[in-house]
């Protein structure tokens, strides 16, 4: 039997983020109100952080660090910015920011789809170990450092040292890279690739709307996975 | 004439030998374990029994707790130990899962708790381990939100004290298929662990994500935050800052899986000279004995523990002597050290996944060698002659739980021993430094 789907409404002009938390860690799978709209956000911090339940959370409005942090299973929904750490070490749902994105986000995270409308700042993707990140501006400078898996998509430009010690995570590029970190090199964008970036689009609300052909592909060399002192230049 | 050859004591055969290596490889060396040279130690205190000024208790008749509670500052759910030693975080990977699970088994026995380490939670190490406390580590290797709500403590590893400042290379060779699943890294390739946190970078930030892991985990557990020592009264005024629980104090004759040898050596202090800045900073800030104090580092026996305890420790870690105690560098496996080029005792490239125990590998012939009972049991045995003989040493001392042991009963047999852990000299009055730090 499939639940009506009922809306809840928490207003952090009045409420704590700890009220806001405890709520939603409460959630469970025969509570119909699956909808959660979050008001007055007002830049605070670890909103909708450790969410394990298959629920929509619309925040209206800014939030500060590690919004949708250890996310599970929750579509959230920022509109608004995010600040640092935002779908930090994400396993798995949907974390949907409207506008720009501070640094790290997506820092670590293992599974679902982090989107950023706008841009993400400086080491967007660090550690990512298999979440699939759309970003449609640009990301700053040490994006996807040691990055392990999962997949990285940027529209537009990325800053300094993109993919340093990455691992196998696999970067899509549009626009221009300032510059490639350690062990990072442009790869070719073969079929697979451009059906798995077709993919990765679709689901970010991009179906056909941008030519996959126009990515560059970027991941590892292999050079430094094994330490050896003729490559300790390279660090 | 003949005369007798003269070495170079700053020249020893041991730096001869480093230099030839270093000459014929081009690299440093790489090893595991803790600093091997001597440096100013806890053996350099003694306690000064009861005698007319101070009254001793009865040594097996009159009780001397040890119980000690963790996290009573902001955790609904502190944690309660029934002995003031645990077990530090070592991880899956590094260790055998038969050593984890005999390490849990050996806390469980005696009440107290391990930590996991670098490699995440295995359902082993959650089975055995009555108390478990989880490490967040820079890496994020492993790391799993159920975990962390299934941990009865969480530990932000910030620094450790055989690397403070450093991040750690697991060999790819110890990189099983399994501990490569866990670390969502290829089977056999070096796992570099990263030195710093990727989205927090100083005490205003760490604030932060304390906050976030107490928000995820409801504010039940304790937060532990653990630095390898080098500032400890700063570190520690920042990590109580930053909202922990509980600091957890290494210092640099503490172990660790595999980095530079040179790091081991020569990074970081001694545990003695860093727990009385540590207990300063929590008696400046007003919350020494609310906000806990564990330290590591070197501990062996009984002894060490009082007198952490005495020195202001809530409480002791054991890394490498818990490995002792389950069997590692056990002379009944010395015609394999020999074969390795090494001998009981010494061994120490536990990156190699060699270990004829049985403990630092990941050679699943080797592993099954250690049997998880019997190491738990005599690592029970052991936790319980370091309590015992902490106990017979605070009863000496007129005490009727060991966190009633103080500095006042402590004085030092050299004068850098009775300056860095502020106690007189032995048979003065004088406190080098007293004062001026």
């Amino acid at each position: 039997m499939t639940l009506p789907l009922m809306e809840h409404t928490i207003d952090l002009g009045s409420a704590s983020v700890r009220e806001l938390n405890a709520a939603l860690h409460k959630v469970g799978p025969d509570v119909n109100q699956r909808l959660w709209r979050v008001l007055n956000p007002g830049g605070r911090h670890s909103v909708a952080a450790g969410v394990d339940a298959a629920l929509t959370i619309e925040i209206d409005g800014h939030v500060g660090y590690y919004c949708a942090g250890m996310n599970k299973l929750a579509k959230v929904i920022v509109n608004g910015n995010a600040g640092v750490g935002v779908a930090e070490n994400m396993m798995s749902g949907i974390v949907h920011v409207k506008g720009d994105a501070s640094q790290a986000a997506g820092a670590t995270a293992q599974g679902g789809l982090l989107i950023v409308d706008g841009n993400a700042s400086a080491r967007c993707g660090i550690s990512m170990k298999g979440v699939d990140i759309v970003v449609k501006g640009g990301i700053g400078h040490m994006s996807a450092f040691m990055a392990q898996s999962g997949s990285l998509t940027v529209l537009g430009d990325a800053g300094e040292a993109l993919g340093d010690s990455i691992y196998e995570a696999r970067l899509f590029v549009r626009g221009s890279v300032a510059s490639l970190g350690a062990d990072c090199i442009e790869k070719e964008l073969r079929d697979e690739h451009k059906a798995m970036l077709f993919a990765r689009l679709k689901a970010a609300g991009l179906n056909g709307a941008v030519d996959v052909s126009d990515f560059k592909r970027y991941g590892s060399a292999r050079q430094l996975y094994h330490f050896h002192v003729d490559n300790a230049g390279a660090y | 004439m003949i005369t007798t050859p003269r070495k170079s004591a700053t020249f020893d055969d041991y730096t001869l030998s480093e230099i030839r290596r270093a000459a014929a490889t081009g690299i440093y060396d790489i090893r595991g374990g803790g600093a091997k040279r001597r440096v100013p130690h806890l053996d350099d205190l003694l306690f000064l029994g009861a005698s007319i000024s101070r009254y001793p208790l009865e040594g097996y008749r009159e009780k001397c707790g040890t119980n000690v509670i963790l996290g009573s500052r902001f955790a609904k759910k502190p944690i309660e130990l029934k002995i003031p030693v645990t077990v530090a975080g070592m991880s899956f990977g590094s260790l055998s899962a038969q050593a984890k699970e005999a390490l849990g088994r050996g806390a469980s026995a005696m009440g107290t708790s391990t930590t996991t380490g670098d490699g995440g939670m295995t359902p082993e190490e959650r089975g055995q381990s009555s108390i478990l406390v989880y490490q967040y580590l820079p890496s994020r290797y492993g790391m799993n939100p159920d975990d962390l709500r299934k941990a009865d403590a969480i530990e932000v590893v910030v620094g450790q004290g055989a690397k403070p400042g450093g991040g750690g290379m697991l060999l790819g060779q110890k990189i099983s298929a399994r501990v490569a699943q866990m670390r969502n890294l290829p089977e056999g390739i070096d796992q570099r662990s990263a030195c710093r946190h990727p989205d927090w970078t100083g005490p205003d930030d760490l604030e932060i994500k304390i906050e976030e892991l107490r928000e995820i985990t409801d504010w039940e557990k304790p937060i532990y935050v653990k630095v390898g020592s080098a500032r400890p009264y700063y570190d520690t005024a920042l990590a109580v800052k930053s909202g922990a629980d509980v600091i957890v104090l290494d210092g640099m004759q503490g172990g660790t899986a595999a980095t530079q040898e040179v790091f081991i050596e020569h990074v970081g202090i001694p545990l003695l000279g860093s727990i009385r800045p540590a207990v300063q900073a929590l008696q400046d800030l007003g919350l020494h004995r609310k906000v806990q104090l564990i330290v590591s580092g070197g501990i062996r026996n009984g002894a060490d523990v009082a007198k952490c305890l005495a020195l202001g420790a809530d409480a002791v870690s054991i890394g490498t002597a818990a490995l002792v105690a389950l069997g590692d560098n056990d002379p009944v496996h010395e015609a394999e050290y020999a074969a390795l080029g090494t001998t009981a005792g010494s061994y120490d490239d536990w990156h190699e996944g060699r270990d004829p125990a049985g403990i630092t590998t990941q050679d699943p012939l080797l592993a099954a060698r250690l049997d998880p009972v019997k190491a738990g049991r005599r690592l029970a045995n052991y936790l319980a002659v370091l309590t015992l003989e902490a106990q017979t040493i605070a009863r000496a001392c007129g005490k009727s739980h060991v966190h009633n042991l103080e500095p006042e009963d402590l004085v030092a047999l050299t004068v850098e021993a009775a300056a860095m852990a502020r106690v007189p000299l032995a048979g003065t009055d004088w406190i080098p430094g007293a004062g001026q730090y």
